[in-house]
């Protein structure tokens, strides 16, 4: 089968739509280039009727939102998952990575929590705090103004607190918080540990006319087709088509890997269609990758040739390495003050309305890096799983567990709402150790070889899930809850596994010394000048913060650098 | 295209595909249109067929069906505000263990189990046992012993059935009702009403000029060069 030459040739091609992608898309387009997005799943648009999972009660679907065809249920704007039909990923040495794709315009931007925060200070030189992994050859200062514009084009509520390592923005005035936020608060603020209201990309005030304003639903996992929330489609892709842009949606397309040429440039990509399962050959002056930390690392470590016998970008043997995802676990409590609940809509907006960043110093600890802790609970609607062990309880009450008849309805009525979680987010330390790499004895179903991931946690971040652990049952007990379960007590420390975060990072980390980084500080490749990265390989270290904001304000940094290359003729 | 013909479309498409149903006719069609419409929820293409594949089948036999329905209506019994009918918990059991196999031998072995309690105890089917009989039994595996680990088969069996009962109940239009819950609408989110506020012992008072008053939600946001919003 041959290779079909695509006819159109563009200035960039950008493979992937997410944060990363979608930010490359509209600052590039905006400045008159010519773009091709090379997307891996369908179109997806969160204004279509067809496919609209928002404002759906569990009574118009067959399993009632159950999680087995979507994990997170099935109402979840996410068309992926840890596992995909066709495209396998394998372990080494029996270690654990988990990795969740999801196969759609806008990518894991439709479904994720908006929570939005900037990297400080010190999480850019934090190897000057701890001696351990790597600073960034940048600081919040080079950031900073790129985070501005984030938030003004994007919208992020919050409030200024003026933190030093949680810097303010420019945010939009956050929603009150929720009664089980009171009582984590009370709890939270006794034990010293700091409370604000979170910093979510969704939005409580008008900031355009194109989009609308928040309405409370609390379902922004189901991707808001009033586009007040955040994602890649609704807020980037679209407007930089509307605004004039010459923008190309290649979906569908699943990119196997960078062409080159003799000069030592690339010249586009080959991807796979994966409707008609053709190979297509598309060419741009300058490819962008991404698809995500460890895809857009997949797809360096296919892109082989003579000149570049270990793949693409790769002569430092680093592609790959320093992967890593935020730690977490977490932690229920029932809290008795809170059974019998008066009803009333508490949706709020799709996630928490309050947070604790990072409150302590790691010098007097016996682990180097920090964690934030989200709080969950509510009078949320009712999906599948309501009412399992509708009366487990009793238990704590020193009543019976089980039985059946009229009781059982009255004790969903009395416990709803009365359940509180708390869940640590932290920082790992990126480890050389810690990879992905190309498996040699796997394809997937569009016969590009897979990647296999060795990642083991260390005690550096099994001791900070232990203090979270003895953190949430402190707060639990001072807000009169009564933790669930058992607190873990060894091993992991009931670390959940790598991946399970979804925060991969670290796989094309930048740095000035090539021998030691795969990018420059503008994300580009140290090997060959026209290959660009803007998802959250280029990341040194993650922070205590989910990566998205800081995934976009460095696309958008990395995006200008391109622009002003172009315009110097330098590639 | 509204979205009753968006369906019709994306299912015609399918057939025409030779993807859903191979042999159809025109008739079937139109009761498929009508079963997929009924549940008003947004698939992909693939998701569709999967769950229109499972709508097609049949697991349960008819008598184990009124088994089921029978346990449900004992697990949450009849009254004004609801009945298991009207959540349509016998048909989302029915689905679910085509959605999830492993509940498939659990129930299905269950049920016979029941029988085969009622027929040595009783020397007659669950259906037929008096309900005394039926209550007599369910109170041995009703109430998990919560000492030991591994619960015994009829105890697990039973926390499967009414842990599908009472969440197909809840999350019905029905259950949703009786329960309470008043969200899914647009809403004006300012805070959590001043009565329930007192009652547990918070405020707002301390930091309220931190929060978004809705009234002004939509002008458009304006800083000053520090981040301060000013409109």
């Amino acid at each position: 089968m041959q290779i079909i030459e695509q006819p159109e040739q563009y200035d960039v091609i950008i493979v992937g739509s997410g944060a990363g992608g979608g930010m490359s898309t509209k600052i590039l387009s905006d400045a008159g280039l010519k773009i091709a997005v090379v997307e891996a799943g369908p179109y997806f648009d969160p204004k279509d009727p067809v496919t609209q999972t928002q404002w759906k009660w569990p009574w118009q679907s067959p399993r009632r939102g159950a999680g087995t065809t979507r994990v997170f249920g099935e109402y979840d704007m996410a068309y992926g998952g840890w596992e995909l039909e066709g495209e396998p990923y394998n372990h080494v040495n029996g270690t654990n990575f988990s990795w969740f794709r999801s196969r759609m315009l806008g990518g894991r931007t439709n479904h994720w929590g908006r929570i939005s925060l900037r990297f400080g200070p010190r999480d850019f030189k934090v190897k000057d705090k701890d001696g351990l992994g790597e600073n960034w050859p940048i600081g919040y200062q080079d950031v900073k103004p790129y985070y501005d514009k984030v938030d003004k084009l994007i919208g992020i509520f919050g409030s200024k607190e003026g933190l030093e390592n949680e810097p303010d923005g420019f945010f939009l005035p956050p929603p009150k918080p929720r009664l089980h936020e009171l009582y984590y608060k009370k709890g939270a603020e006794k034990s010293g540990v700091t409370v604000i209201p979170s910093r979510l990309s969704i939005l409580t005030k008008r900031i355009n006319n194109e989009r609308g304003v928040c309405v409370y639903c609390g379902q922004c996992e189901r991707s808001c087709n009033l586009y007040a929330d955040f994602s890649s489609g609704s807020c980037l892709i679209f407007p930089a088509q509307k605004s004039g842009g010459q923008v190309n949606l290649y979906v569908n397309s699943m990119v196997r890997e960078v062409t080159t040429d003799s000069n030592n440039k690339a010249t586009g990509v080959l991807y796979i269609n994966k409707e008609d399962r053709k190979e297509y050959a598309l060419k741009a002056k300058v490819v962008v990758l991404a698809a995500s930390a460890c895809s857009t690392a997949r797809i360096l470590l296919n892109s082989k040739s003579e000149r570049h016998p270990n793949g693409l970008g790769n002569s430092s043997g680093l592609v790959g390495h320093y992967l890593h995802d935020s730690t977490g676990t977490d932690r229920g409590a029932f809290v008795p003050q809170m059974m019998n609940r008066k009803f009333y809509n508490e949706d709020g907006v799709g996630g928490l309305h309050l947070y604790s960043p990072w409150w302590l110093d790691n010098k007097n600890l016996d682990f180097p890096r920090g964690y934030h802790i989200e709080v969950w609970g509510g009078l949320r609607m009712p999906v599948y799983g309501t009412g399992f062990n509708p009366n487990s309880l009793n238990e704590y009450l020193g009543l019976r567990v089980g039985g059946y008849g009229n009781g059982l309805r009255e004790d969903v009525k009395r416990f709803y709402g009365s359940v509180i979680g708390l869940s640590g987010r932290g920082e790992s330390v990126a480890m050389r150790n810690n990879y992905c790499e190309i498996d040699p004895t796997t394809v997937d179903a569009y016969g590009i070889p897979v990647l296999r991931f060795h990642y083991e946690w260390s005690d550096h971040e099994r001791k900070q899930a232990k203090h979270m652990h003895d953190t949430f049952e402190e707060i639990i007990d001072n807000f009169g809850g009564i933790a669930l379960g058992k607190k873990p007590s060894s091993g992991d420390f009931g670390l959940l596994p790598p991946g399970a975060i979804i925060h991969e990072v670290g796989t094309t980390r930048m740095g000035s010394d090539p021998k030691e980084s795969v990018t420059n500080p503008y994300q580009q490749l140290h090997d060959v000048d026209n290959v660009f990265i803007t998802d959250a390989g280029p990341f040194v270290s993650q922070a205590d913060k989910n990566p998205t904001w800081t995934i976009m304000a460095l696309a958008w940094r990395s995006s200008d650098y391109l622009i002003d290359q172009l315009k110097k003729q330098n590639l | 295209m509204d979205r009753r013909e968006s369906i019709r479309s994306l299912v015609l498409g399918s057939l025409a595909g030779g993807i859903l149903l191979e042999s159809c006719t025109n008739g079937k069609t139109e009761e498929l249109v009508d079963k997929i419409w009924e549940y008003q929820y947004g698939r992909t293409p693939q998701e569709l067929e999967f769950d229109q594949k499972l709508l097609k089948e049949q697991f349960f036999e008819a008598s184990e069906i009124e088994m089921i329905t029978a346990l449900a209506e004992l697990i949450l019994p009849p009254t004004p505000q609801g009945t298991i009918q009207q959540a349509k918990v016998p048909e989302f059991i029915e689905f679910m263990v085509k959605d999830y196999e492993p509940f498939q031998i659990t129930l299905r072995g269950g049920l016979m189990w029941l029988n085969h309690y009622c027929n040595r105890a009783y020397g007659t089917t669950f259906l037929n046992s008096t309900e005394p009989q039926q209550k007599l039994l369910l109170d041995q595996i009703a109430y998990p012993d919560l000492e030991v680990k591994d619960q015994k088969f009829e105890v697990n069996f039973f926390s499967l059935m009414r842990n599908l009962v009472v969440t197909g109940y809840f999350t019905s239009e029905v259950g949703i009702k009786e329960l309470g819950y008043v969200g899914n609408i647009p809403n004006l989110w300012n805070g959590v009403p001043d009565d329930i506020m007192e009652k547990h012992g918070f405020s707002y008072d301390d930091w309220a000029d931190k929060f978004h008053d809705p009234a002004n939600s939509s002008e458009l946001a304006k800083w000053d060069n520090d981040g301060n919003l000013i409109s």
